[in-house]
């Protein structure tokens, strides 16, 4: 049963994906975008990150989707249809690149054997039991990575700062 | 489930990769660059479950800073916008050879 959902969810994903890229509208690549994005979702919901789950939802289909739809809006380009598909050679080096990447990665990826739960899953399922599913991330987040999120946290003032003064209308 | 969870992500990749590659328009390219990110994100969370916590952690990071990303990066398409009246990236030729 997990198997057969993770294939649908991959299915929309990929499907999803490739709506990004070769859709004409920008709002359409947007829903597309959305719509891979809440199956990414479900992937992570069967493997067991179901805080990430949520935040993937809250945060990616909620927040930045809206933001670039905000964008997409504030410069009315929703109606803006025209082919915009690089084409000549420049393109099929691009499919050249593409293609020997998705070679290589497919190769290497697939041949892996991995088994389905390794020593990892065992202590998140461990951590999830002793402290809740937002506490078994909430637990190494705060004393393990405490600095590093805190520098997030100075992060995300300075793009808030940044994006304030590079959207800003020009005073001169 | 593991390895198909890699095998998917590295296909989002490729296709983010296209994506950034085919397009003209720089609000898709950013929306490309965002689904790269998101195969990446799937990427730790499947190796999460052979080690640990950790990758997980990971991912929040990288959530955060995909957020801060999009913000600076689409004040700057607004700034753009402004400018050329397109978001076109044909357009943009100062740094160009």
């Amino acid at each position: 049963m997990v198997t057969f959902l993770f294939y649908v969810f991959a299915a929309v994903a990929v499907g999803g994906a490739i709506g990004v890229v070769i859709s004409r509208s920008p709002v359409g690549s947007l829903l597309s975008m959305i719509a891979t994005l809440g199956s990414m979702a479900a992937i992570f919901v069967l493997l067991e990150a179901h805080f990430l789950a949520a935040i993937q939802i809250i945060v990616y289909a909620g927040a930045i989707m809206v933001l670039f739809l905000f964008v997409i809006m504030l410069l009315n380009l929703g109606h803006d249809y025209q082919k915009d598909l690089k084409v000549g050679a420049f393109s099929l080096v691009s499919f050249a690149t593409v293609g020997a990447m998705a070679y290589v990665l497919s190769r290497q990826l697939g041949a892996a054997d991995l088994s389905d739960s390794g020593p990892g899953a065992a202590a998140i399922d461990a951590a999830i039991a002793q402290h809740g599913v937002v506490g078994a991330i909430a637990q190494p987040l705060y004393t393990t990575y405490v600095v590093p999120f805190e520098i997030t946290g100075i992060l995300l003032l300075v793009a808030i700062v940044g994006a304030l003064v590079l959207a800003k209308k020009n005073v001169a | 489930m593991i390895t198909e969870a890699l095998v998917l992500s590295a296909f989002l990749f490729v296709i983010g990769t296209l994506g950034v590659l085919v397009r003209r328009n720089a609000i898709i390219m950013f929306l490309c660059i965002e689904l790269q990110l998101n195969a990446v994100n799937l990427s730790f969370v499947a190796f999460s479950r052979l080690h640990g916590m950790d990758g997980q952690i990971f991912v929040f990071f990288v959530m955060t800073v995909a957020a801060a990303e999009a913000a600076v990066g689409l004040a700057i398409i607004i700034s753009i916008f402004r400018h050329y009246k397109t978001v076109d990236v044909g357009n943009f030729k100062l740094l160009r050879w």
